[in-house]
């Protein structure tokens, strides 16, 4: 195990504790860099999926895992920056300003979106941001002469400075890589700041918090800005790499993966959002085998085993049946939901963590250091 | 005018009168407890002076301005922090981190710079992680700085909450059941670091504490309550023998 030595205070301040996180980090770098190289491009596609997912996931972190404000209406800022793309783009304005236009348009709407947070909490937020996020769907629906209403919107290929990037090529890889480290770098710059310490401090005890001179209005709406902002810019690269955005895209499905990002790649850590991402990207590819090759693998199996064909062929048909039966991806996500809520709270990096420290401490890790026992008692919230 | 005045404050939750016409003075460099049975409005007056209730009457006054009509997170920038009894501490953050929180009203870095983390942000850190190095010094909090508070024994969240509100430099700090759940020991310690508080950082406490030795040994004054209203008020001898505050305590 290593213990740091500190002899200076900015070794409480830098990001990279010790060497080792330098060649760790450095080494996954470099080798998310070589990817497109390497790997074909299919795998290259969902890369980038993955990158898209893991910035909505950074800005979640910041809003749910930091700040403690639940959001079920992502998809909706998602939408709000890719149509601002799709129209911006269509009117001939370059990538250069409509990015960041996109970004700070929709954390405006965030904040916006922020101002009813100051006055709820928990369960009735998650309903009225689910009610903001059906709003801006039905917006898109309506308003034709910008959205195209439902017959969806073409956004041609992405142009940077005369360079285009087609949406599978490795230059697009590399500007959604580039994006997401940056919301990476200003997540962490928060949280060793004033503003992130705020946004724990919210989190925790909101009481404290305002005795401690913390403007409880100001942080709420500062968070859902941030995290509006960060998907906004999420919402470019993805209105780029589907090619056609239209409403039924960003349905409250996909706040839920939104959301399942962070729950499964834990919320406490900037970590989480890039594990969960890459757990939920790989669900779809998951459901197309169930779909496709486990019933043809079932059948095969069970007829070996001394099966009439008659009755395998049924069995291939029930099973294939029930691999595409609609709705079972939103059972297969429910179910996913519950088991990491119940059996692992922080998350896969949480129990990554986990097993790192079993390595640490190897022969004296206790099964019950992660145990936390709740004995005091809160009251007197003065909410 | 005194340093710190609560000029007839009352305090109405519907038909209940939490606090009743309370008036007293502290002096710049006091020690002055508040005592009085369960239920006399004691935590109720913090709870006014901190801003999180608006009076239904009366007037705070924080050298020599009315401070009654300001938000309660501009309370602490005024100079008065305050703990709380049940631990109102940054659970899931490291006791480092809810000391800097500490810090928060002294920050001056706006939002977009913390964002790019300019080098002003890090002059600015490195200035609040020295004054609360001072003050994880002061009350010996060195084994903990990187420990999650859910971890701490309550005997030293105790001790964190005063230190977080040190950490802001108050001029007048508001210590609600100091010594609550503390063993005989950890009662002497925070005995000897209220009096240093107030001798060595010239910090004025105001206290709410119903350990009675604690309260001889450190109080200048006492005010006794009970039903919201002032029984009695003098030194901690003087007090004690008030004819009500017997009363109040024992019964008739």
């Amino acid at each position: 195990m290593r213990f740091v030595f500190k002899t200076d205070y900015n070794q409480d301040i830098k990001l990279l504790k010790h060497g080792g996180y330098w060649w760790s980090y450095g080494a996954l770098l470099a080798v998310m860099i070589a990817a497109p190289y390497l790997i074909g491009s299919y795998l290259q596609s969902q890369i980038v999926f993955v990158f898209i997912y893991a910035i909505v996931g950074v800005a979640l972190i910041i809003l749910t895992g930091f700040t403690g404000q639940a959001s079920l209406g992502h998809a909706a800022f998602l939408a709000i920056g890719a149509y601002t793309a799709g129209f911006m783009q269509s009117k001939g304005i370059p990538f250069i300003v409509y990015f960041p236009a996109a970004a700070i348009i929709t954390g405006a709407v965030g904040a916006m979106v922020g101002f009813p947070a100051l006055r709820l909490s928990g369960i009735y937020l998650v309903i009225a941001t689910i009610a903001f996020a059906f709003i801006v769907e039905e917006i898109l629906a309506r308003w034709e002469s910008v959205t195209h209403g439902n017959e969806g919107m073409r956004v041609r290929t992405l142009d940077l400075l005369g360079q285009p990037m087609p949406r599978d090529s490795d230059a697009f890889y590399f500007l959604c890589l580039l994006v997401l480290v940056g919301s990476i770098l200003l997540a962490l710059n928060l949280l060793r700041t004033p503003t992130g310490r705020a946004f724990i401090a919210i989190r925790d005890s909101e009481t404290a918090g305002k005795s401690m001179g913390i403007d409880l209005a100001g942080y709420k709406v500062k968070s859902f800005a941030i995290s509006a902002a960060l998907t906004g810019m999420a919402g470019v690269l993805f209105a780029h790499k589907m090619s056609f955005i239209s409403p039924e895209m960003f349905t409250l499905l996909l706040s839920i993966e939104f959301i399942m990002v962070i729950i499964i790649g834990g919320a406490f850590g900037v970590h989480g959002a890039v594990l969960g991402a890459i757990f939920i990207v790989m669900v779809d590819p998951f459901l197309t085998a169930l779909k496709d090759d486990v019933p043809v693998l079932g059948a095969s199996l069970a007829s070996s085993l001394g099966m009439s064909p008659e009755a395998s062929g049924k069995l291939r048909e029930t099973m294939s049946s029930i691999g595409s039966a609609a709705g079972l991806k939103g059972a297969i996500y429910g179910l996913i939901i519950m088991m990491f809520i119940l059996f692992e709270p922080y998350g896969l990096y949480g129990r990554w963590l986990k097993v790192k420290l079993f390595f640490q401490l190897f022969p004296l890790y206790k099964k019950a250091t992660f145990k936390r026992q709740k004995t005091y008692v809160k009251s007197e919230r003065n909410r | 005018m005194s340093f710190f005045t609560v000029d007839g404050i009352s305090l109405q939750f519907g038909g209940l009168k939490a606090v009743d016409s309370v008036s007293f003075s502290v002096e710049k460099g006091e020690i002055f407890t508040i005592i009085g049975p369960n239920g006399a409005g004691k935590t109720s007056i913090f709870n006014l002076i901190s801003r999180l209730y608006d009076p239904t009457s009366g007037k705070l006054f924080f050298e020599g301005r009315d401070i009654t009509e300001v938000p309660a997170h501009q309370i602490a920038k005024l100079g008065i922090a305050r703990t709380f009894q049940n631990i109102e501490l940054f659970e899931n953050a490291t006791m480092l981190a809810n000391l800097l929180v500490g810090r928060h009203c002294h920050a001056t870095t706006q939002l977009w710079q913390d964002i790019l983390f300019l080098p002003s942000v890090r002059r600015a850190e490195k200035e609040h992680r020295r004054k609360v190095e001072e003050v994880i010094e002061f009350l010996d909090l060195q084994p903990y700085r990187e420990k999650l508070i859910a971890g701490l024994p309550y005997g030293v969240r105790k001790v964190v909450e005063v230190a977080r509100a040190l950490c802001s430099e108050p001029k007048l700090i508001l210590l609600d059941e100091p010594s609550s759940g503390l063993n005989v020991e950890e009662t002497d310690d925070m005995s000897f670091w209220i009096r240093d508080i107030r001798t060595e950082l010239g910090v004025t406490v105001l206290m709410v504490e119903h350990d009675m030795t604690l309260v001889n040994r450190v109080s200048d004054r006492v005010l006794a309550l009970n039903y919201g209203r002032v029984l009695a008020s003098g030194t901690p001898a003087e007090v004690q023998a008030h004819p009500d505050v017997i009363a109040a305590y024992l019964g008739t």
